[in-house]
């Protein structure tokens, strides 16, 4: 009982993460209709501009660790926000209107573009850095066993919470939230209506990258690690979330988020950790056999 | 009139919902051997829908889909697995928005109708991966039945164009010597005379009883080009709202003031006839 | 508007280049890639020595390089887009050179085919080419059994290398253990391959266009970490090591007696091994090749096709989908095991390394690069790929950076690929190539 309410919470805290990364998808597919491979590799960009920039806040003397995690994350937001914009101008914008594979091998393309750019910049290495937070509650204790929160589980939750609450006012209330959903209805309406369907697809990419971004500081706060090679498998199990919550649907990307990361953990936790990968993918075939649509996805009619 | 007996389709207490939505509501009616049906009605009456139950593409909610070949097997449409209603039932169908597959060529097209029977002559692809003579023999025969309809159509000279190359009108063509190549009892065709001018729709006329004389092969069809309709069916059926408002022969349905209460939508039927008067 | 129509294009007044909109825009990029790479590159991270601490130096000059580089690149790519802005690819070969272009074009597949042929005869002591060549061969027939199953039948399978996974290991544990000679294995091979595509195909079925491709990936995801953990089977990361050589109809490659070179009458030469593995893949290749031609000129090859265009119209003409899509999945993947087949036993040694995504990818470019569904193509492709890749060969740790660039160029300059036109399986009276622009790509 213990044991399963701490991987109860190592999950929640887990899957928040993949949440945030799988936003991304969920709403470039939304709009663009396709898969952006490279989104995994943003959310490892954005873990080594944490680890970096986080090492130059300590060696100029920030000792006050909420400020340090703060400008931590303004600093990988803004760079990766810029990583989501370039991608999209160089490798999708001028296949917009091309046959449907061209989009997807350019992605594949700038995925591996990202993750040799970061080998080769970064170095091969797994890169450790220090427990930056220490520390937890313990919730309660028998049988010898702790179950503990640890401040970094809280700190990964809350800010999923609060950007999460932050992203859906976006979506819900601004006019670029209501741009981008008449673009994920109908672009070409949409443009003849007046919307910048250019400028809103791009803002879908910063947005998606920032939070992908925050996803990678999360990631190096909760694992204390970075490599080069952690996009490629977080990005599929974050689209397998996306898809499992039903795809263009944003609760169901954060809902498909914790329900992948609460399988990896218990699968890892009673079974075995080497086949916790094969577990997840093995939930996306499945679910995409029995319930394509997702979660909280919209059934679609097959038109004839 | 013939008897009941000899409908090829028998359509009885047919329902389709999707979700909450009622397209299709306890739908009868049949249509008889070697004639032409009609199913006309306003907009949203649901006439596709019905031809997708008829052609498998929907399962219905409840009601039975009747086919009986001429030489008396029948088959409940309902129960059979879409391409099998082709395969087995013989029913062919053409599109609303045409489905020519674009980047073949018309022979090609042709030839991709005649699947099962060149599945079969191929031995399952193993005889024909060796040459067999068996399935040359019967390749040549597709080529030849493929060239009588692109001769019927008036595209033989264009056979080995891409099919996404011709015009509108020879695509709707197309797309029924496709559908007549899988020599079907039954010819499904959905709106055949949409975008087309009005000599084209007179050839077409004129190709559909030709079609029916020649080949003995029954026609249901959608249609909302009244010329079309009232020429040459021999039995229509009007729906509005998914549910059937008037059956018989065009002359028939013509005078019933429901059915022009459907299309010109007044509010009942009384001002439709008050409509009518003042028409004649 | 009568001046508008009347007038020849080409007079339209040319627009003046604007030195300070390029200039600005030269800016504006240079500013992003300094943003970009400010902490990437100006600042390098590394795990100092024994303790965990990390250290990190600075690297000034290279990013300033970097970011010049892209102010000087951005102008000049404004300069050359100025230039060429009426360049049509179209209009490059002129209507007099396309009749003896097309003779030439009929040309190239039997020449290629008769240069490759003679490829052991002209460099025969030239260890270098002989393997290259066999590489690129293997990757043509991979891209020929995936062609089979993205070019033909429009199926997105972004988990090929499963297959050829699959074929590799079938006979390496085939030969290893039950000592089976090559010419039992590789049909054995083809076959569990292709039962391993059946088996990925009938749960896929239904899915569509970016489902379908991230649920394959899922599948070559899966095989490849089953490969690593299953440790007792499959030898785990390490692999199997000690794969049977390929034997001349069971006369070994050795300089022993009863070795190929005693039981010919000539002098033993490290070479001839080489030389029968090249004929070997060149077999299998064409074998592919043939056969892919039979098959498409076949109702199932043109069910094929026809599914590609149009899956409901299929559907409507009683064509099984479901047995059609299977038997493009087996026959693709049947190739792919052998294929994988010929990799063992050319190794002598396989791991799980060398079945990763990106291979799978790889296979996917050429075949996109070909031009979908055009056998040619897809030759001259993998022959453009690997040669691509080994012109980096000095950059080893750049490739990736490199291919993947090369991907993203490739898609957005000419997404149809090389030969970018269809040929019909069937005419009356003359064949008539169909432009890519009509034939679709498939949905599933």
């Amino acid at each position: 009982m213990e044991y399963f309410a701490q991987q109860l919470i190592n999950g929640v805290a887990l899957g928040s993460i993949y949440g945030l990364i799988a936003i991304g998808y969920t709403m470039v597919y939304g709009i663009v209709g396709m898969i952006n491979f490279a989104h995994g590799d943003i959310f490892m960009i954005g873990g080594f501009i944490a680890l970096i920039s986080f090492l130059i806040f300590v060696s100029i003397g920030l000792t006050a660790v909420p400020v340090i995690l703060l400008l931590v994350l303004l600093v990988a937001m803004a760079t990766t926000a810029l990583y989501g914009w370039t991608i999209e101008r160089i490798a999708y914008r001028p296949l917009r209107q091309s046959f449907r594979l061209a989009p997807m091998l350019s992605a594949i393309g700038m995925s591996f573009v990202l993750g040799n750019f970061a080998q080769v910049s970064q170095g091969a290495q797994v890169k450790p850095v220090p427990p930056i937070i220490t520390g937890g509650l313990t919730l309660f204790e028998s049988n010898n066993f702790a179950v503990q929160l640890s401040n970094v589980q809280i700190i990964v939750v809350v800010t999923t919470v609060v950007l999460l609450t932050i992203f859906s006012f976006i979506v819900a209330r601004t006019r670029l939230g209501r741009d981008m959903r008449a673009c994920a209805q109908d672009q070409t309406m949409a443009a003849l209506l007046g919307v910048d369907t250019d400028r809103t697809i791009s803002m879908t990419f910063v947005i998606g990258a920032a939070l992908a971004a925050v996803a990678g500081v999360m990631y190096l706060l909760y694992y204390g690690v970075v490599d080069f090679y952690m996009g490629f498998i977080a990005g599929i199990k974050a689209f397998t979330a996306a898809v499992l919550g039903g795809i263009g649907s944003l609760p169901g990307a954060m809902l498909g988020g914790l329900a992948i990361g609460l399988i990896e953990t218990f699968w890892s936790a009673y079974f075995s950790i080497e086949y916790k990968d094969v577990a997840a993918f093995s939930i996306l075939i499945v679910v995409l056999i029995f319930m394509p649509t997702g979660i909280l996805g919209r059934p679609e009619i097959e038109k004839v | 009139m013939n008897g009941p007996s000899d409908a090829i389709l028998e359509v009885t207490h047919l329902s389709m919902r999707f979700g909450g939505i009622v397209a299709v509501g306890d739908l009868s009616f049949s249509a008889e051997r070697g004639k032409i049906t009609a199913l006309i009605g306003p907009n949203g009456a649901g006439k596709t829908t019905v031809f997708n139950c008829i052609t498998g593409f929907y399962k219905p909610t409840a009601g039975m889909l009747q086919l009986t070949h001429a030489d008396g097997k029948t088959f409940l449409l309902e129960r059979l697995f879409d391409y099998r209603i082709s395969k087995l039932a013989k029913v062919a169908r053409t599109f609303q928005n045409i489905r020519l597959f674009a980047g073949m060529t018309l022979l090609e097209n042709l030839l991709v109708a005649q699947h099962n029977m060149l599945m079969r002559a191929s031995g399952m692809t193993f005889l024909g991966l060796i040459g067999a003579p068996a399935f040359t023999s019967a390749e040549r025969r597709a080529i030849d039945l493929a060239r009588y309809w692109l001769d019927r159509m008036h595209l033989l000279d264009r056979a080995d164009e891409a099919a996404g190359n011709l015009a509108y009108g020879d695509q709707r063509r197309l797309e029924i010597a496709r559908a007549m190549c899988s020599e079907p009892a039954l010819l499904c065709l959905d709106e055949p005379a949409a975008g087309l001018n009005a000599r084209e729709s007179g050839a077409l006329n004129e190709l559909l009883l030709a079609i029916r004389a020649d080949h003995g092969t029954s026609i249901l069809l959608i249609e909302h080009d009244m010329s079309v309709v009232m020429e040459i069916s021999d039995h229509v059926v009007v729906l509005d709202h998914g549910v059937k408002i008037a059956d018989g022969t065009p002359e028939h349905v013509r005078n019933d003031p429901k059915v022009v209460a459907a299309y010109l939508g007044v509010a009942d039927e009384a001002t439709a006839v008050a409509v009518m008067e003042g028409q004649r | 508007m009568a001046t508008d129509t009347a007038a020849p294009i080409s007079v339209r007044p040319t627009p003046a280049l604007n030195v300070g909109f390029v200039f600005k825009r030269a800016c504006i990029s240079a500013l992003i890639a300094f943003g970009m790479f400010a902490l990437m590159i100006g600042v390098r991270t590394e795990a100092g020595g024994t303790s965990a601490q990390l250290v990190y130096w600075t690297r000034f000059e290279e990013l300033a390089a970097i970011v010049a580089a892209v102010f000087v690149g951005s102008i000049v790519v404004e300069l050359l887009r100025h230039r060429f802005r009426h360049f049509e690819p179209a209009n490059l070969v002129p209507r007099a050179l396309e009749g003896p272009l097309a003779t030439i074009r009929r040309l190239i597949a039997p020449a290629l085919l008769g240069f490759t042929v003679l490829i052991p005869v002209i460099f025969y002591d030239q260890r270098y080419v002989l393997d290259l060549s066999i590489l690129v061969l293997t990757y043509v027939m991979l891209g020929w059994g995936l062609n089979v199953v993205v070019g033909l039948a429009g199926l997105l399978d972004l988990g090929y290398v499963a297959f050829y996974a699959v074929g590799a290991y079938s006979y390496a544990l085939l030969a290893t253990t039950f000592d089976l000679s090559f010419w039992i294995c590789l049909p054995l091979a083809g076959i569990l391959a292709a039962f391993w595509g059946v088996l990925l195909g009938f749960p896929v079925l239904r899915l569509r266009g970016d489902y379908l491709a991230i649920v394959t990936l899922a599948f070559g995801e899966i095989i490849r970490l089953i490969l690593i953990n299953w440790q007792t089977v499959t030898g785990g990361p390490n692999g199997i090591t000690g794969i049977p050589r390929p034997t001349f109809f069971g006369i070994p490659f050795t300089a022993a007696d009863d070795g190929f070179a005693a039981v010919f009458g000539i002098e033993f030469s490290a070479t001839h091994r080489i030389i029968f593995l090249f004929y070997l893949i060149l077999a299998l290749a064409l074998l592919t090749n043939w056969v892919t031609i039979r098959l498409r000129r076949l109702p199932i090859g043109r069910a094929w096709e026809a599914l590609r265009e149009d899956e409901i119209a299929c559907r409507s003409l009683g064509i099984n989908t479901t047995t059609t899509k299977l038997t493009a999945f087996a026959v693709g993947a049947m190739f792919g095991g052998f294929a994988g087949a010929f990799f063992a036993t050319r190794q002598g040694f396989i791991s799980p390394e060398s079945f990763s995504f990106l291979e799978s990818a790889f296979i996917l470019a050429i075949v996109v690069l070909g031009g979908m569904g055009s056998q040619l193509g897809v030759a001259l492709a993998a022959v453009a790929m690997i040669g691509g890749f080994e012109l980096f060969r000095g950059l080893e740790q750049y490739r990736m950076l490199v291919f993947g660039m090369a991907m993203v160029l490739m898609m957005v300059w000419r997404p149809r690929g090389l030969v970018g036109h269809r040929d019909p399986t069937v005419f009356l009276q003359h064949k008539t190539a169909i432009s890519s622009s009509l034939v679709k790509e498939g949905h599933g």
